[in-house]
């Protein structure tokens, strides 16, 4: 009976196994099942929200899958690297995410007076998405040489490591992605045990900074979106409109929603970006409080699994990466829904796995890739 | 200082570090689960405690409510001929909120197709006016073919710009009802500001309303009912589906009493002068024909006149927007003399048998001042009524007046209409000025001189009328005193509009006739001071003429000596009934500083006397052939059943 329990199991390891000490094919090819079942799920309850935030857009979803099979793809390779490979080339892959950023400022192109692309002809990519997993590494690759919990010296450092992209990034503009990396990069620095006087000063003097920020370094439309969070009625057609259509789109789907392509608000256009930042819109009145709940939950799911993979992590660079990554990806969820919602004020984040994207779905599933190597690794070193 | 003194022991402890980081990342999955919490009670908020509000607003986002305009009322003339119509127009149209950049899109507009600036004018005024959001604000009207085709190319480069079809109203007969049927203009600032809740609704959908004339004065009438539609649409206001629809109700069609061909033969005979003629249909008191000379094309107003054009019309000495025939106060001269004559023979102050020396004045007792006759060394001696009325001696009534005194002259004027508004169915008609001993103590603070009573006997002096209150006048001596109410409508929808008596007065048989006689011979009598208009006549008017010196009624004229010379000379004022003794019609003219009857009035008088009884022949011919219709339309067994009284009515 056991035998053939075993038998079968080695064929198709369960989640109880795979943490047993056997080793399953997918375990072998680094890929942790869990997390990828959640992954496609959201996958593809996105590509169906998609489908109808776009308009029936059947060009928009097959572009989307195939970032997401490429996507899949670089997931899968990323999860064969050797951490420890990861964590020495870090400066490495540091440096050039830095250099590809100060040409941004040289040969890149951009549109709506924001310049953040570099063509490569057939292609054009944002570096700022290299920056989005460089900074982490960075962070985690430093601080993992280091006594923890960092001290003054050490944090500094660190704060230099983010600050850097994060304001060359600032100065693109993309205030949304400047924050998440800076996001990134000072959750690294926090999961490694910076002390509570440091975060709770910091945060003090992050509040009494607010007011010259606001004065000198804001550019108006980032103010005008601050400004309109607050008092959205203020400017109905003009930078109020995103928030009150957004929220009349969820509110309007009430517990039920209004049903798979039925939303009028964005059916009819009413909801502006409906198929990328303020998807959660389309999916809130369409399927109502009863979908918004289902991906949170799925959402929660993904974030508890890449605590656990942080948490079961055997080095200090793997925990403080694995930590950054899940913990990253929560905040772009977070901001996503808060802003949609109007609790947040607009500053461009894509919902992910849901929204439509291009270069940073790639970006995404590599962090799960990196995800995925750490689970395996702490099998293979503890096999 | 701190962190110096203890990088000395501190080693690399992978079990604390390992400690440290389980505890963060339970802080930090409590943050998440915190987190993750305010959004799905921020969620819960939304979709659950306010639901329906955000439900709300989202049908209204999605549904619109659009306004139908309802077609305005058409205006027929007597015989059937449509006078005021509504046609088709395609319109430029602008929606404020679609449009990005407004003065660059107006430029780009105005190098495809001519936009001038008093359409930009136009738009940006009613742009500030009240209206709803997303409603279409009209640039340019009457796009001709070719620009709806070099538009409709461009469609896409353009964001809120829009064609759109509309009824505009057009007047065929452009000057000849200017002042009658008057015009439609755009809504203005100050009609909006009168406007109540429900005007608001009712002009939804309809970008124009009455002015002056029967456009005004029947405006609730003409406008009809306003219709809703409700669509859905996107948020580009594009139209996707029809939901609902409320029909609009069309304004009533009326009919009036004005004949398109005598209103044309009037103003041609003024011959471009100065003047106004009113012609009434003794039976009915309808107004055959309301003419004000110069006239003006009531189209140029409809969809906004040009300040070029509106400066031309508002400044110009003749004033041609002034409606003379209801507004224009004059003296009516020696026109009153046939009703005074009628009311010194009534209060038995005359009889027909009175006579006066004429020696070329008259005097009063007391009083050193000489009032004079127009006929320099007067009528001679033996003159009576007859003679008065239609030679038009002065004297005679100075005589008569003394006697009679203002009291009785004024009450007897009353029952002619005189003094007061006649209630004729057009905005701002003027009451004119009948003079009464209280009235010249309440405003001049005066007695009244028997001097007053002598000016006022030959309409001078104080006394004003309009041409429309010497038309009633006219009409009533026609009819023996049977004062009619005047009227411009004589059918509304399919509804006639009541005939309504004023207060009439009775009077002696004779006395009538011998009125109705004397006039007569102011026309055919051997010395009648109309002579030359008889003389032309194929049959018998009766009428009196009238010469009233001039006190300008121009504003704001300057002084010109040549201009001034011209316009002091006398007005000419004649009032008449056809035929003499079967009175139909009755008319007043006056035409101003005319100088000599020949040429000013007696041309008009003929003219649409001749008129008149052309149109009644052909107006008959209309109307057996209507009958004859109807009565072939009929089942042939009703006919043969109901033979009797369809002979009757025939």
């Amino acid at each position: 009976m056991s035998l053939i329990n075993q038998d079968f199991l080695r064929q198709l390891p369960d989640s109880k196994h795979h943490f047993g000490r056997s080793v399953g094919l997918l375990f072998r090819i680094h890929v942790d099942p869990i997390l990828l079942v959640l992954l496609l799920i959201i996958t593809c309850f996105g590509l169906t929200v998609l489908y109808s935030a776009s308009g029936e857009s059947q060009r928009l979803v097959t572009r989307q899958l195939v970032f997401f099979s490429i996507a899949y793809c670089a997931m899968f390779t990323i999860a064969q690297v050797d951490m420890g490979v990861l964590r020495r080339w870090a400066p490495w892959f540091y440096g050039l995410g830095l250099i590809l950023l100060l040409l941004v400022f040289v040969i890149g192109v951009g549109a709506k007076g924001a310049q953040r692309w570099i063509s490569l002809g057939f292609f054009r990519f944002q570096p700022s998405e290299v920056l989005k997993i460089a900074v982490p590494v960075m962070v985690a690759s430093y601080l993992s040489h280091r006594v923890l919990p960092p001290n003054l010296k050490h944090t500094f450092w660190c704060l230099v490591i983010i600050g850097l992209p994060a304001v060359l990034i600032l100065r693109q503009p993309d205030l949304g992605t400047s924050l998440l990396i800076g996001a990134s990069g000072l959750i690294a620095v926090f999961l490694a045990g910076l002390r509570w006087r440091f975060i709770l000063t910091s945060l003090f003097v992050v509040g009494a900074s607010m007011w010259p920020m606001w004065m000198f370094v804001m550019k108006d439309y980032q103010k005008q979106r601050v400004l309109t969070l607050f008092d959205p009625e203020s400017d109905r057609l003009g930078a109020g409109w995103n928030i009150i259509q957004s929220k009349t789109a969820i509110g309007s789907g009430g517990w039920e929603g209004k049903g798979w392509l039925n939303g009028t608000q964005s059916q009819l256009d009413f909801l502006p970006e409906s198929h990328t930042d303020f998807i959660i819109a389309v999916l809130a009145e369409e399927f109502g409080l009863r979908g918004v709940l289902s991906l949170i939950f799925l959402y929660t799911l993904v974030i508890a699994r890449g605590m656990f993979i942080a948490w079961a992590a055997q080095n200090t660079f793997n925990r403080l990466l694995a930590g950054s990554i899940t913990l990253t990806f929560f905040v772009y969820v977070f901001v996503n829904i808060g802003m949609v919602s109007g609790l947040l004020p607009v500053v461009g984040v894509p919902l992910p796995l849901v929204s439509l994207g291009g270069t940073s779905i790639v970006t995404l599933m590599t962090g799960f890739g990196i995800l995925m190597a750490i689970a395996t690794e702490k099998k293979k070193v503890a096999s | 200082m701190n962190w110096s003194s203890t990088e000395h022991y501190r080693f690399k402890d992978h079990l604390n570090e390992a400690i440290v980081f389980a505890r963060r990342v339970f802080f930090a999955l409590l943050l998440v689960i915190t987190l993750f919490g305010v959004l799905i009670y921020r969620f819960y908020d939304l979709q659950i405690v306010h639901h329906e509000n955000y439900s709300t607003m989202s049908d209204r986002n999605r549904i619109q409510v659009r306004p139908i305009a309802p077609n305005r009322g058409l205006v027929f003339d007597r015989a059937g001929k449509l006078i005021a119509e509504n046609r088709p127009s395609f319109t430029l149209s602008l929606i404020r909120e679609r449009v990005k950049d407004l003065d660059q899109t107006i430029d780009r507009l105005s190098k495809l197709i001519d936009i001038d600036e008093d359409d930009k004018t136009n738009f940006y005024r009613s742009l500030k006016q009240r209206r709803r959001p997303y409603e279409p604000v009209p640039l340019r009207y009457r796009l001709t073919k070719e620009e709806i085709a070099i538009l409709a190319v461009d469609k896409y480069a353009f964001q809120g710009v829009k064609i759109e079809v509309q009824l505009v109203r057009f007047y065929p007969e452009e000057n000849l009802f200017a002042h009658t049927v008057g015009y439609v203009g755009r809504i203005n600032e100050k009609e909006l500001s009168q406007f109540t809740e429900d005007d608001f609704k009712r002009y939804s959908g309809t970008h124009s309303i009455g002015k002056i004339g029967i456009e005004k004065f029947y405006e609730h009438e003409l406008l009809g009912e306003v219709g809703v539609e409700y669509i859905e649409a996107n948020a580009h206001g594009r139209r996707l589906r029809l939901i609902d629809e409320e029909q609009p109700e069309a304004g009533k069609d009326l009919h009036l009493f004005l004949d398109t061909e005598i209103q044309r033969a009037a103003l041609k005979a003024l011959g471009g002068r100065r003047g106004s003629l009113v012609a009434i249909e003794v039976k009915t008191g309808g107004v055959l024909a309301m003419v004000s000379a110069p006239s003006f094309n009531p189209n140029l107003f409809v969809t906004g006149i040009s300040v070029k054009d509106y400066r031309a019309l508002n400044e110009s000495k003749d004033i041609p927007l002034f409606n003379r025939s209801i507004q224009g106060q004059y003296p009516p001269g020696s026109t009153l003399k046939p009703m005074l004559g009628l009311g010194a023979l009534e209060k038995q102050i005359v009889d027909f048998e009175t006579k006066i020396t004429d020696p070329g004045y008259y005097q009063l007792e007391n009083d050193e001042r000489f009032y004079r006759e127009w006929k320099k060394g007067g009528h001679g001696a033996y003159v009576n009524l007859h003679k008065a009325i239609v030679e038009s001696c002065d004297i005679y009534f100075y005589d008569l007046s003394f006697r009679m005194g203002v009291d009785r002259m004024h009450e007897f004027g009353l029952h002619f209409g005189l003094g007061s508004r006649l209630g004729l169915d057009l905005p701002s008609e003027r009451s004119g000025l009948w003079p009464s001993r209280p009235w010249k103590k309440r405003v001049r603070g005066l007695a009244w001189y028997p001097g007053n009573s002598l000016n006022m006997s030959i309409g001078q002096g104080d006394v004003l009328t309009t041409p429309l209150q010497l038309a009633v006048m006219t009409s009533t001596l026609a009819s023996k005193g049977k004062r009619l109410k005047p009227r411009m409508v004589a059918k509304m929808g399919d509804l006639e509009t009541p005939l309504v008596k004023e207060e009439s007065y009775q009077g002696y048989d004779q006395n009538w006739d011998f009125i109705h006689t004397t006039m007569k011979d102011v026309v055919h009598g051997r010395k009648g001071t109309a002579g030359s208009l008889g003389r032309k006549m194929r049959y018998k008017i009766a009428g009196k003429t009238g010469t009233a010196q001039v006190v300008g009624i121009a504003q704001g004229e300057k002084y010109d000596s040549k201009a001034l010379a011209e316009r002091n000379r006398d007005h000419t004022l004649f009032i008449g009934f056809a035929p003499a003794d079967n009175p139909e019609i009755a008319l007043a003219v006056i035409i101003e500083n005319g100088e000599k009857h020949s040429a000013t009035t007696f041309p008009v008088v003929k003219a649409v006397f001749d008129q008149y009884f052309k149109s009644q022949k052909a107006l008959k011919k209309i109307r057996e052939k209507a009958q004859k219709k109807a009565l072939k339309k009929m089942p042939k067994k009703i006919l043969a059943t109901e033979q009797e009284p369809q002979g009757k009515s025939l």
